[in-house]
C-alpha cells in the first residue's frame, strides 16, 4: 500500500496570504504596497530612460539632426520630471522605506495604512495624467518650469503637467507623514531613538523634507497655473510680477527635494556598510544628526540656484556661505563610513558592490557641489554640462546606487528568494563603468563650456568626441539596469529560497521570515540590544543570539 | 472604521471594539492620530506659507497700490466673516467637551451649528466675490481698477497692473482657504452623521477632535488673511 | 483627556472666545487710526495674540501631554520664517546691488 507524502505546505506570508487583483489593488499591508510602488516607478524609470535614450542619441552629432527644437525640450523636460517625480522621490522611501520601516521598528504596519495605499493611488494619477500629457504632446518648459515662459509663452501642456507633479507631490506628503508618525508612536519596546537603525533616521529626516517642502511647490504650481489659465500677472513683469519670485518658491522645494533622494540612498549604504564590514557603525549619533542636519540645512540653501538669475549680490552670499555649510554632515557620513570600513572583515557581495559605488561616486558629486556653491566659478559653469555632470553622480551615482543596493540586500527578506550573486556582481560592475563613461566626459564638456538644453552644438563641433563617450557610456549603463530586472524577476520562480537571515544581518527584519507573514512578527519583540551587533551576531554561539523574547 | 480582522481577537480588540488591529492599544491609536493630524496641519501652515510670501513680497513693493485696492473690498464683510469663524470655533470646542462628557444632545448642536457657521461664512464670501465681479475687480481679460486713488496720497492714482497682482493674492489665498472651509464642511457633516449614530463616547472622540484641529486651523488662516488683505490702510 | 472639572474648560473656552472677538474689534479700530509705520505691525501682533490663543487653548496645545505637539507646532513656524526671511534678504538688499 503506497503512502502519499503530502506537499510541504509553505509558510503562509503576505505574498500568499490572498490571491486576486482586488487583493493586491485594495490592500493595506505596507509590504504589498511597497510592491506595488516597486512596479509603478520601474515603469516609469523605463519612461524617463527612454527619454534619456532619446537626449543621448541626438547628441552623437553636433548638428540638431535627429529631433527639431521644440521636440528635443520636451525630451529633456519630459527625462527630468519623470526622473525626479515619479522615480526618485518616491523610490527609496516608497518601496523599501514603505516595506522595512514599520519592520525595523518593530510594528505590524505604518501608522495608516489606508493612507498608505491612498498614497499609491496618488501617485498614480498623477502619473496617468504625466503620461497622459506626454501623449497629447508633451511640454517643454524644462523641469524647472520657470516663469514667465511656463505661464505666459510655452505652448505645451503645461497646466497638465504640472497638475500632475501636484497630485504626486501629495502622494510624497502623506508617505513622510505616515513614516514620521510611525517611527515615533510604534516603536517596539525598548526600542530607543538610539537603538534605531541609521536606516530609519534617514527616512524621518526625509519626511520632513517631504512634509515641509511639498507644500510650497503644491502652492506655486497653484500660483503657474492660475496665471497660465487665468492671466493673473503674479510673475509676469510687464505686469509688475516678479519671475525671480517663481525662482525662490520654486526651487524653496526643489533644493530640499534633491535631500529626499539622496538621504534614504544614505540610509541604505549606511545599512549594507555595517553588515558587509560586520562592524558597528563608527560615531552612530554623527550619523543620526547628522541626517537631521542635512534635512534642517538643505532648506537653507535653495538660492544657490539663482545665482545669475539676477537676485541680490548680497543675498547671493549668504546662500553662497550656507552651501558650504550643507556640505559639512554630509562629509560627516562620508568620514564615518570609511572608519566604519577601516579594520572591518569587508565582503564584496553585490549590495557591498553598489555601497563602494555610492561611496566614491557621492563623494565627488558632492564636492563639486562645492565648485558650484563658489559664487566666483558658478558664473561659469552654472546651466553648462558641469551642473548636469554634478547632479547626476549623485542622483545617478549616489541615489540610484543606493536603491540598487537596498533592491539586492532586501531582495531575499523582500521575495523569499536569492537572486544570482554572480549576475548582480557583473551587473554592478557594468553600471559603475556606464555610469562613469557617461557623466565623467560631461564635467569636462561642461567646464569646456558646452551650455545644457541645447539639441545643437555644431558651433562647437569640438564637443562632439566627449559626446559620443557620453553616449556610449549611457548604453553600457542601460545594460547594467536591464540585468537585474531581468535576474531579480528570474530569481521569483527559480532562485533558492532565502533564510530568515541570509547574511546574518543585524536589524528586527532579518529577525523573522524571508518573505514575512502579513503581520510582520508572530510575537511583537522587545528590544534590549544597541544597532549594529555585529560583534554578538559574529560571536562563535556558545551563547544566544539575542533573539526576540 | 473598525477594522477587527485578525483572527481570535486578542482582549483589547474586545474591550475596544474601535481599535485598529495595527496599534498595540488605545492611547498608541489616539496619539498616532492626534500626531498625523498636528504634522497635517504643519504642511498646511507651508502651504499657506507660499502665498504669504508671495504676498509680503508685493505688498512691500506696492504698497500703495494695494492699499488702494485693499480699499475697495467689504471691511465689514470680512469683520464679520471673522466673528462667523471665531463663533464657529468656539462651537467646536463645545462639541469636542460635550463628546468627552456624553453630552449627546450639545455635541450634535454644536456640530451642527459649526456647519450653518460655516456656510455662512462661504455666503458672506459669496457676497464679497460677486461684487467684485460687478467692479470688475476680477483679475484677467475684463479687470479694471482705473483712477483709483491711493490712500493718503490725493491726486495719486493706483497703477491698475500692480492692482490686479493684489487681487490676483486675494481670490487665490482666500478663495484657497474657502476650500479648505468647504473640506472642512464636509469633515464636519461626516462628524454629525458619526456622532447620530452614537459613534463617539467619552473613550472614543478622536475624530471630533482631530477634525476640530483642522477647524481651528482654518480659523486661524482667516485670522491672518484679515488683516493682510482688508486692513492695509483704512485711515487716510 | 483634560483632568479638569467640567466647568472650568468651558470657562476658560468663552474667555478665549469674547477675547478673540475684541481682538477682532481691535484690529478694525486700530486699522482706522494712523499710526503711521506701526499700523502693520500693530495688526499682525493682535493677529498673532488671536492665533496664539486658538492654538493653546481651542487646540490644547497649552495642556497637551506630548512635547512632541509643541514641538511640531514650533518647527512648522520655524520653517515658515525661514521662507520668508530668507527670501527677504533677497529682497531687502536687491536695491543696493
Amino acid at each position: 500500500m503506497e503512502i502519499a507524502i503530502p506537499k510541504p505546505v509553505e509558510r503562509e506570508n503576505y505574498l500568499n496570504k490572498e490571491y486576486g487583483v482586488w487583493s493586491w489593488l485594495l490592500t493595506t499591508d505596507h509590504k504589498r504596497i511597497a510592491l506595488l510602488y516597486l512596479i509603478s516607478i520601474t515603469f516609469f524609470f523605463f519612461i524617463g530612460g527612454f527619454f534619456a535614450l532619446l537626449i543621448r542619441l541626438e547628441l552623437l552629432t553636433p548638428a540638431g539632426d535627429l529631433v527639431q527644437a521644440d521636440t528635443y525640450n520636451k525630451l529633456f523636460t519630459q527625462h527630468g520630471m519623470v526622473m525626479i517625480f515619479f522615480f526618485l522621490i518616491p523610490s527609496i522611501p516608497a518601496v523599501l522605506g514603505n516595506f522595512l520601516v514599520p519592520m525595523m521598528i518593530g510594528a505590524k504596519d505604518l501608522a495608516f495604512p489606508r493612507i498608505n495605499l491612498l498614497s499609491w493611488y496618488l501617485y498614480i494619477i498623477g502619473g496617468v495624467m504625466m503620461l497622459h500629457c506626454m501623449l497629447i504632446g508633451g511640454v517643454d518648459t524644462g523641469w524647472t518650469f520657470y516663469a514667465p515662459f511656463s505661464t505666459n509663452f510655452t505652448n505645451s501642456h503645461f497646466i497638465e503637467a504640472g497638475l500632475a507633479i501636484f497630485v504626486a507631490g501629495f502622494s510624497s506628503i502623506l508617505t513622510g507623514l505616515n513614516f514620521v508618525v510611525t517611527i515615533h508612536r510604534m516603536r517596539a519596546p525598548g526600542l530607543t531613538w538610539s537603538r534605531l537603525p541609521l536606516f530609519i533616521w534617514a527616512h524621518y529626516a526625509t519626511s520632513i523634507i517631504q512634509l515641509l517642502g511639498t507644500p510650497v511647490i503644491a502652492v506655486t504650481i497653484v500660483l503657474v497655473a492660475a496665471e497660465r489659465g487665468l492671466h493673473l500677472g503674479i510673475f509676469d513683469p510687464k505686469l509688475g510680477g516678479d519671475p525671480l519670485l517663481f525662482q525662490h518658491l520654486f526651487w524653496f522645494y526643489s533644493h530640499p527635494a534633491v535631500y529626499i533622494m539622496i538621504l534614504p540612498a544614505m540610509g541604505v549604504v549606511t545599512e549594507i556598510i555595517a553588515c558587509f564590514s560586520r562592524k558597528r557603525i563608527f560615531g552612530y549619533s554623527f550619523v543620526a544628526f547628522s541626517s537631521i542636519a542635512i534635512a534642517v540645512f538643505g532648506f537653507l540653501v535653495w538660492a544657490h540656484h539663482m545665482f545669475v538669475a539676477g537676485m541680490s549680490v548680497y543675498a547671493a552670499l549668504v546662500f553662497s556661505f550656507l552651501s558650504y555649510a550643507v556640505a559639512l554632515p554630509s562629509a560627516i557620513k562620508v568620514f564615518n563610513w570609511t572608519a566604519t570600513l577601516y579594520k572591518g572583515s569587508i565582503h564584496y557581495d553585490a549590495p557591498m558592490l553598489y555601497a563602494f559605488g555610492f561611496l566614491g561616486l557621492f563623494t565627488i558629486g558632492g564636492l563639486t557641489g562645492l565648485f558650484l556653491a563658489a559664487l566666483g566659478i558658478d558664473v561659469h559653469v552654472t546651466d553648462t554640462y558641469f551642473v548636469v555632470a554634478h547632479f547626476h553622480y549623485i542622483m545617478v551615482g549616489g541615489a540610484v546606487m543606493g536603491y540598487l543596493g537596498g533592491m539586492h540586500f532586501w531582495w531575499p527578506k523582500i521575495s523569499g528568494r536569492l537572486y544570482p550573486e554572480g549576475w548582480a556582481r557583473l551587473a554592478a560592475l557594468i553600471v559603475f563603468i556606464g555610469f562613469n563613461l557617461t557623466f565623467f566626459p560631461q564635467f569636462l564638456l561642461g567646464y569646456l563650456g558646452m551650455p545644457r538644453r541645447y539639441y545643437d552644438y555644431s558651433h562647437m563641433p569640438e564637443f562632439q568626441v566627449l559626446n559620443v563617450l557620453s553616449t556610449a557610456g549611457a548604453t553600457v549603463l542601460g545594460v547594467g539596469y536591464l540585468l537585474p530586472m531581468v535576474y531579480f524577476l528570474w530569481s521569483m520562480r527559480y532562485g533558492k529560497p532565502a533564510s530568515d537571515n541570509p547574511w546574518n544581518a543585524a536589524g528586527l527584519e532579518w529577525k523573522t521570515a524571508s518573505p514575512p507573514p502579513t503581520f510582520n512578527f508572530d510575537e511583537e519583540p522587545i528590544v534590549t540590544w544597541e544597532a549594529y551587533n555585529y560583534e554578538e551576531l559574529d560571536a562563535p554561539h556558545e551563547q544566544e543570539v539575542p533573539v526576540a523574547r | 472604521m473598525p477594522d477587527s480582522t485578525v483572527v481570535g481577537l486578542h482582549h483589547e480588540e474586545q474591550d475596544h471594539p474601535e481599535l485598529l488591529h495595527h496599534f498595540a492599544d488605545p492611547q498608541q491609536q489616539r496619539d498616532a492620530s492626534s500626531l498625523g493630524m498636528w504634522v497635517f496641519l504643519a504642511t498646511e501652515i507651508m502651504f499657506f506659507g507660499g502665498l504669504f510670501c508671495a504676498y509680503l513680497i508685493y505688498r512691500r513693493w506696492y504698497f500703495g497700490d494695494f492699499a488702494a485696492a485693499s480699499k475697495s473690498i467689504d471691511m465689514a464683510l470680512g469683520a464679520t466673516n471673522t466673528a462667523v469663524l471665531i463663533c464657529s470655533s468656539l462651537t467646536v470646542v463645545l462639541a469636542v467637551w460635550a463628546a468627552q462628557t456624553a453630552r449627546r444632545t450639545l455635541l450634535l448642536a454644536s456640530l451642527a451649528i459649526t456647519m450653518l457657521l460655516g456656510l455662512t461664512f462661504l455666503g458672506i464670501k459669496g457676497v464679497e466675490y460677486k461684487q467684485k465681479f460687478d467692479e470688475h475687480h476680477v483679475p484677467g481679460a475684463s479687470f479694471s481698477f482705473d483712477h483709483e486713488e491711493i490712500p493718503g496720497h490725493p491726486g495719486q492714482y493706483a497703477n491698475p497692473a500692480h492692482a490686479q497682482i493684489f487681487f490676483s493674492l486675494y481670490f487665490v489665498m482666500t478663495g484657497l482657504h474657502a476650500l479648505h472651509m468647504i473640506i472642512g464642511l464636509g469633515i464636519f457633516l461626516w462628524l454629525f452623521l458619526a456622532a447620530w449614530r452614537g459613534r463617539f463616547t467619552p473613550e472614543y472622540n478622536t475624530p471630533i477632535e482631530i477634525g476640530g484641529l483642522y477647524w481651528h486651523f482654518v480659523d486661524i488662516v482667516w485670522i491672518y488673511l484679515f488683516p493682510l488683505l482688508y486692513l492695509i490702510d483704512r485711515h487716510a | 483627556m483634560s483632568e479638569h472639572s467640567s466647568s472650568s474648560p468651558l470657562k476658560m473656552y468663552f474667555a478665549v472666545f469674547f477675547a478673540l472677538l475684541a481682538g477682532t474689534g481691535l484690529t478694525v479700530f486700530a486699522a482706522t487710526l494712523d499710526l503711521g509705520p506701526f499700523n502693520a505691525p500693530v495688526a499682525l501682533t493682535i493677529a498673532t495674540v488671536k492665533a496664539t490663543l486658538v492654538a493653546l487653548f481651542f487646540m490644547h496645545v497649552w495642556h497637551a501631554s506630548e512635547k512632541l505637539t509643541k514641538l511640531v507646532v514650533i518647527g512648522a513656524l520655524f520653517f515658515l520664517l525661514l521662507l520668508l526671511g530668507l527670501t527677504m534678504t533677497d529682497y531687502a538688499t536687491r536695491p543696493w546691488s
